[in-house]
């Protein structure tokens, strides 16, 4: 199709690189450098979507981030589809496909316009005053309906093969928006020295003054101003220049997010590009420079295609080349809609009337307009306009009552002034303040290092502008070189809230809110039901909660409200602005952080090696941990069975390296141990180990593991997997605030060694031909001892210790040798039966032993007594962290939670971890009618295996007073039957630890 | 994110290198065992929790690693100062904002 | 009261929507009422429905500083689930859950209560054994709440990622069928309109500046910005701010208020069938009617009243949104926005009696005190009117601070070993 609505001679495009897209399956062709509502409108498309709630069919309305209506679904191919995308912001490439959204079977005709008629049956909140009856069709019948009317574009419906990057930025100066105040800003304080970022939303900087036809700056047109600045400040080192780049959120301390639109305009984007770029970018100052918007006017069926911003369309006329219609009307209260009026004339469209609210416009407009031929209605409104599918009618009156006229135009502009854009600025924490003689909020307090020029300051003087953005680039330098402006045009005038004949007694849909329907209408509506702070009437109507966040209707809500509650406008409050300012893709901001690199996985230096070995890992904190090593055919349940027996039989070997490990040295070291762990351990010998545990000051168990004392001075700190960082927090804590008397220091070793825990009672004789310098002897190393010598020529921390109940070693290696010597253990012991093993054959293996695992067998309410470890407390010790606590009468009340063994009565039965615990049977869950016997849960189940070792089950449970319970029968009442248990003490293998020694 | 200043590192560091470590001047009693359990509930889980200025604890736990202390308005979430841990507890006013643009 | 019904809607059509009334009044406060609720949200506003509905007591005024429902209540991601682990925590959801079921009949005010379903994903064996543990004690206390499979799971929540190569895979899943959302701002509207109609003052832009007492000690009323208001009783029910209220009357609390984001997506026709939560990779998200998701992210790691935090925190949210979700990649956040949660030491809330005599505090709900509102409400109002806990709150003290007995609903979904 051609582009009839190309005016030759017009716009910035070159008509000769043309390109083609489709849009609702027509191909059209548009020009390089178009917007996809460039190229639609050049073709005489004006239909580009439908509202959110009575689906009425709605045009391009605006030229820029703030448009409601054309919102278009665009997809590169089926993993790349994306809704919602303003028409207005997509520049278009070759290829480009869109559809419209929210409408079927189409755009033309939509089904569900039908709720437009229904209108007064869907006032604003209709949906709070019913819907409530019968009580269960609420989400089974009501909601599914609303829902599926709800939405604008569909979700993606398959994965995002896209990349996005992230970038961070220090700067002096940042400035959002390179208009002519951005640009002005620029240029001084580049020539200051300063370095700064200068970031545009749109492809080119220059902002409003690009389609400024008339505008001349030091004698230059607009466009030539804007192409010397621009070649300037490129040329510059201390100049950053980022166009397609939002500043979308302002957060503390000059800390401003940007979003950089990087491969959205290519037609063949080259894949080693990002997608997007999300910028973070820390300033010294911030300039805002972020320019204004038009308004709309608010005046009945003022949502009809080819009803558009005035700006918008001179844009489209300037930057384009493209006429929004042949017979255009114009219906302002602002001059600047009369420039536009004049270069379409000048276009050679025809304008059918310029109506006016005000009764006098400026003389040197209403002299142009006679000149040119242009009919003037000053002091007129529009009180209707026609046409279904494009506007076909418009019809006037003077304000205060006459003659209604119908005027025939194909395209009507319009402007109700403009509204400075402070998004940013509010953002910023900084305060607006009400300007009741220009009806504009202005940035009045500052709380960061920001300052605002230009439109969005409220300056519209281009002369005074240029000051403005001279001074915040600059403000030490004397005299900044003047700049001279010509023919600016005026954007005088303002009208907020309903023109008059959209009133509050006229019962017309005067649009407010495009995308959510939400009319003057509602908002009067939510005032009469009581809402009358800003943030119910927004959240009553959902005015400005759409994808456009009100950039056009939050002043226009907020007229109205004002005028129906009869108070001054900024008496009923103002919604907060919030980032970002515009959307933001949920990737740009999430970024790199996908797939393996959403969290860094953590490996121990054995982990290939349990790869090879065909290991299952569980993820536990950050880490990678071997779970089991299934043989061919083996279920976990076998591979964990077959490991514990190797372990128990023979021997296992087992990579323990994910443990915290801490050196603790300094004259003080003991005593500082004798501080943070409930142990004492003054007198642990050198050479010997104990296991510690460590509270807070409530009281609770917070960590445990066992500690060696290498010399005198020097303790190897071992702490649970997860334990490691916030353990070596809470020491470095005591030692740094409140232990500032002891000589003590701490270093995290927990990357300095491997550790391989070999287990069972052939694990001396597995290890013993490779180790040197170390007598391995019972008597020479008996249990719970640390030697340092070395094991296959490597300096090793090998401590005789055992989390199995069996004899066993843990052969601390440098991590960089984890690996080999693992390998050379392995070799040694393989012949022999040495079996790899998991961490659930390691939890199975333990709980036989009656070993508690922190965070599984407590859980932040057990004190070191309810786990029935009151030996481990040092109670000659004067203090300790969470002795007091422990004191508190609840720690020490009947009643509390005790860690028990529990046997199955069915010795096959594997009671379920978490399984709740009840004291008699036949208890009744609620809501159960009486007489019943209530539930009273006085226990769970936090570890239960089967032991193939003792052949059968086997578990761990927290009981209330479980500590003089042993023997008694307990339940466990399951969703299908209850199982009988007994409770016992909590070792059930080799009770009396002969094994350890290497007995039994 | 915040910007810290580290009084040992004597410089501005951004927020993610630092871990809040809550209510600053809290000190445990040199003897424990005679607190009242009031005491404790005071010690242990009171906090002023001020609209305003508030001294908390931070630690540069990615950088030097040390705990400090700082002034802060929880209502503009502004440092007033950053100051060694030990150190007395400043006086410290809110700072006001700035009428008109910053110039 | 003008009732809501179809009906009165479709007259109402007829006429232009002339007809309807303010749904609350905008009184101005009187010298006295015998009860004064500090704090116009969901809790404040349910407080003193049920003090005019179920104990008579009508002359009552709700004091806001700002306006209702502006708080928490209307900055919250309304998820409503009660599948806590302790028989107190339990206990006040689960009553929660059974008056949100009636409530928009009850109120005549459709509050959307959508029992969606909520299911909370397991990322490792760890997460599996604190699920089946709160499914065990859930079960047994009357709560609904199941273990699904991942392949269940996906079936349920078709979007849901649970491709074993996932960084943190999802291992399973607990579903509360009867959770859900509802829409935040009519639930405080629908409780301030029924409370007015009751004859509760509803006193908006009025800031609580002092609370009075005699020399006794005993409440008397409170200072405010329009003036001295007089009461034997005070509930205070403001959330973030409890700390400073309570300060007023000299008591210190064991509160800390930190900064709590949600973000929304632009609408899309739904694709998110229910509520899914994972606090092993830290996201929240739901679809509301309106077609956005909406998202919860964590808190900030300072107190502060400033209802704002950082990005990295929204960053931190959607890595684990994208990752968990990998077909929401290319949404766009709408909205971002922060409250101010006020935290206990155990993570339960406070709904109580206070050491000063007529005064009655209701804090401390931390990141998930919407799902509580008629619950919280109706045994407040009963604190309030009896000058005794109700049973179901009668855990929830400020005692337990001082003597141990905690309602560690964070401790007892302990750190990952």
């Amino acid at each position: 199709m051609s582009a009839q609505n190309r005016i030759k001679g017009h716009g910035q495009l070159s008509l000769a690189k043309t390109i083609n897209f489709t849009f609702d399956g027509t191909t059209y062709q548009g020009l390089e450098g178009d917007t996809l509502a460039s190229a639609l409108l050049a073709n005489g498309v004006h239909l580009a979507g439908r509202s959110f709630k009575y689906h009425r069919p709605r045009g391009i309305l605006s030229a820029g981030p703030e448009e409601p209506n054309a919102l278009v679904n665009i997809a590169r191919d089926s993993t790349r589809s994306q809704p919602n995308i303003r028409a207005t912001v997509q520049e278009l490439y070759d290829g480009l496909t869109a559809e419209s959204q929210n409408r079927w079977p189409s755009l033309a005709f939509d089904f569900s316009a039908i709720n437009d008629g229904l209108a007064p049956f869907f006032p604003a909140g209709f949906y709070y005053k019913t819907f409530k009856w019968p009580p269960k069709a609420w989400d089974k019948l009501y909601e599914p309906i609303i829902r599926a009317a709800a939405g604008l574009g569909k979700s993606p419906a398959e994965a995002d093969p896209d990349r996005y990057a992230n970038r961070y930025a220090h700067c002096d100066v940042l400035i959002a928006g390179g208009g002519i105040a951005g640009l002005t800003a620029a240029l001084a304080a580049a020539k200051a020295g300063k370095k700064i970022i200068l970031c545009d939303e749109n492809p080119n900087f220059g902002g409003a003054i690009l389609y400024d036809n008339a505008l001349e700056i030091d004698g230059l047109s607009a466009t030539e101003w804007v192409e010397k600045a621009v070649a300037e400040l490129a040329a510059l080192e201390n100049v950053r220049l980022l166009t397609r780049t939002t500043a979308f959120g302002y957060y503390a301390q000059n800390f401003v997010a940007l979003a950089e639109r990087v491969t959205e305009h290519m037609a063949e984007p080259d894949p080693a590009l990002p997608r997007e770029r999300l910028w973070q970018v820390r300033a010294k100052e911030v300039i805002l420079a972020t320019g204004a918007i038009e308004r709309h006017l608010v005046f009945a069926d003022n949502d009809r295609p080819g009803i558009m911003l005035a700006s918008a369309a001179q844009k489209y006329l300037n930057q384009y080349g493209v006429a929004i219609g042949a017979n255009v009307g114009v219906f302002t209260a602002c001059d600047s809609a009369w420039a536009a009026a004049f270069d379409l004339k000048k276009a050679g469209v025809n304008i059918a009337a310029i109506v006016d609210l005000r009764d006098n416009p400026p003389l040197e407009l209403q002299e142009k307009a006679q000149t040119c031929g242009i009919r003037i209605l000053r002091g007129y409104t529009v009180t209707k306009t026609s046409g279904r599918l494009r506007v076909q009618s418009i019809s006037v009156q003077p304000i205060n009552g006459g003659t209604v006229e119908q005027i025939r135009v194909d395209a009507l502009l319009n402007s109700a002034g403009w509204t400075p854009s402070v998004h940013l600025f509010s953002q910023s924490r900084g305060k607006l303040k009400w300007h009741q003689d220009r009806d504009l909020f202005l940035p009045d307090i500052y709380v960061q290092d920001c300052i605002s020029i230009g439109a969005c300051n409220g300056t519209f003087d281009e002369n005074e502008l240029i000051a403005e953005a001279q001074a915040a680039g600059n403000a030490t330098r004397k005299k900044a070189k003047a700049i001279r402006i010509e023919n600016q045009s005026s954007w005088a005038g303002n009208a907020i809230g309903a023109a008059p004949g959209a009133g509050p007694s006229d019962n017309v849909k005067a649009f407010v809110d495009f995308q959510n329907d939400v009319t003057a209408k509602d908002i009067r509506l939510a005032v009469r039901e009581g809402m009358h702070s800003i943030e119910h009437v927004k959240r009553f109507t959902t005015t400005g909660m759409a994808t456009d966040q009100g950039k056009l209707s939050n002043m226009h809500g907020l007229a109205i409200a004002a005028e129906q509650l009869g108070k001054n406008l900024p008496d009923v409050g103002l919604t907060t602005f919030r980032a970002p300012y515009t959307p933001v893709t949920f990737s740009t901001i999430a970024n790199h952080a996908r797939g393996p690199l959403f969290d860094p996985t953590r490996k121990t230096p054995m982990h290939q090696w349990a790869v090879d070995k065909g290991a299952v890992f569980e993820d536990v904190g950050p880490w990678k941990r071997a779970w089991y090593f299934p043989k061919a055919g083996e279920d976990m349940h076998a591979a964990v069975n077959r490991e514990c027996v190797a372990v128990r039989k023979k021997a296992g070997i087992f990579d323990a390296t994910t443990l915290g490990k801490i050196e603790i040295t300094g004259p003080d070291a003991a005593e500082f141990l004798n501080r943070l762990y409930t142990n004492p351990w003054t007198k642990l010998g050198v050479g010997r180990c104990r296991y510690g545990i460590m509270c807070r000051e409530d009281g609770f168990i917070y960590d445990d593991g066992v500690i060696g004392r290498i010399t005198d001075d020097r303790f190897h700190v071992t702490t649970t997997t997860g334990g490691a960082p916030r353990v070596m927090n809470h020491m470095e804590d005591y030692l740094q605030t409140e232990f500032t008397d002891l000589d003590v220091h701490l270093t995290s070793t927990s990357e300095q060694w491997a550790v391989i825990a070999v287990q069972g009672p052939l694990a001396r004789e597995i290890i013993e031909p490779l180790v040197e310098g170390i007598d391995l002897s019972h008597e020479a190393m008996p249990h719970m001892s640390v030697r340092e010598g070395k094991i296959c020529g490597v300096p090793t921390r090998l401590f005789r210790m055992s989390f199995t109940g069996e004899m066993g070693f843990e052969i601390n290696v440098p991590a960089d040798y984890g690996e080999s010597v693992w390998q050379a253990v392995y070799a040694q012991g393989e012949p022999r039966g040495l079996t790899p093993y998991g961490t659930e054959a390691m939890h199975v293996l333990r709980a036989e032993k009656g070993y508690i695992i922190v965070g599984q067998d407590t859980d932040g309410t057990v004190t070191p007594h309810d786990a029935g470890l009151s030996w481990a407390i040092g109670k000659a010790k004067p203090d300790f962290v969470g002795k007091r606590g422990m004191r508190r009468p609840d720690l020490v009340a009947e009643g509390r939670r005790q860690l028990v063994g529990l046997r199955t009565k069915n010795p096959k039965v594997v009671l379920e971890e978490g399984a709740q615990i009840v004291a008699t049977p036949g208890q009744t869950v609620p809501p159960a009618i009486p007489p019943a016997i209530p539930m009273k849960m006085i226990g769970f189940v936090t570890s239960s295996y089967w032991s193939e070792a003792l052949g059968h089950s086997i578990a761990l449970a927290l009981v209330e007073d479980g500590h003089s319970l042993e023997g008694d029968t307990l339940y466990v009442p399951m969703e299908d039957r209850t199982i009988e248990v007994e409770v016992s003490g909590c070792v059930f293998y080799d009770l009396d630890g002969g094994r350890l020694n290497g007995k039994n | 994110m915040l910007l810290i200043h580290c009084p040992y590192c004597e410089e501005e560091r951004p927020e993610v290198e630092f871990a809040g470590a809550g209510e600053a001047h809290i000190d445990r009693p040199k003897d424990m065992n005679a607190m009242s359990d009031a005491e404790f509930e005071k010690f242990f889980f009171i906090r002023d929790n001020p609209k305003g200025v508030n001294y908390e604890r931070w630690r540069h736990i990615h950088g030097c690693g040390r705990f400090f202390n700082a002034a802060r308005d929880t209502v503009s979430d502004k440092f007033l100062t950053t100051y060694k841990s030990g150190e007395k507890k400043p006086e410290v006013a809110t700072q006001k904002p700035v009428q008109g643009a910053k110039k | 009261m003008r009732n809501y019904s179809v009906f009165s809607l479709a007259r109402e059509a007829l006429r232009g929507h002339k007809g309807w009334a303010e749904q609350w009044r905008s009184p101005e406060p009187k010298k006295s009422y015998d009860v004064i609720i500090v704090g116009a949200g969901g809790h404040g506003l349910a407080t003193a429905y049920y003090l005019a509905k179920e104990h008579g007591i009508t002359n009552v005024a709700v004091i806001e500083k700002g306006w209702l429902g502006g708080g928490n209540t209307g900055r919250n991601t309304t998820i409503i689930r009660s599948n806590y682990l302790y028989d107190e925590s339990a206990g006040i959801y689960n009553h929660a859950i059974k008056l949100w079921e009636g409530l928009s009949q009850e109120l005549n005010y459709n509050i959307m209560f959508s029992q969606r379903g909520v299911m909370m994903l397991a990322h490792n064996v760890h997460d599996v054994q604190v699920f089946k543990r709160h499914i065990h004690a859930n079960r047994l206390n009357g709560v609904d709440n199941a273990w699904l499979t991942p392949e269940q799971a996906k079936e349920f929540c078709p979007p849901l990622n649970i491709s074993k190569q996932a960084r943190y895979p999802v291992m399973g899943a607990a579903l509360q069928r009867k959770g859900g959302t509802a829409r935040h701002d009519a639930v405080a509207w629908g409780y301030a309109r029924g409370a007015s109609d009751r004859g509760v003052d509803i006193i908006q832009q009025c800031e609580v500046t002092g609370i009075n007492r005699d020399a006794a000690g005993n409440v008397t009323g409170v200072e405010t910005t329009k003036g001295t208001i007089n009461a034997k009783k005070v509930g205070v029910v403001a959330a973030g701010h409890s700390s400073v209220l309570m300060q007023m009357a000299d008591i210190q609390m064991p509160l800390e208020s930190f900064p709590l984001q949600a973000l929304v997506s632009e609408p899309v026709k739904p694709i998110m069938p229910c509520v899914v939560m994972s606090n092993t990779v830290h996201a929240y998200i739901s679809q509301s009617d309106k077609g956005e998701l909406v998202i919860g992210a964590g808190t900030d790691q300072y107190t502060s009243y400033s209802q704002t935090g950082g990005l990295h925190i929204l960053t931190h949210t959607l890595d684990a949104i994208v990752e968990m979700f990998p077909i929401f990649s290319r949404m766009k956040m709408l909205r971002s926005w922060g409250g101010i949660v006020d935290v206990t030491p155990d993570r339960s809330p406070i709904l109580a009696k206070t050491p000063v005599s007529g005064l009655y505090v209701n804090c401390g709900w931390g990141t998930g005190g919407f799902k509580a509102t008629p619950g919280s409400g109706h045994v407040f109002a009963h604190t309030i009117a009896r000058d005794e806990p109700h049973e179901i709150n009668a855990g929830f003290t400020l005692e337990r601070f001082r003597n141990g007995r905690l309602i560690d609903e964070a401790a007892a979904a302990a750190v990952a070993h």
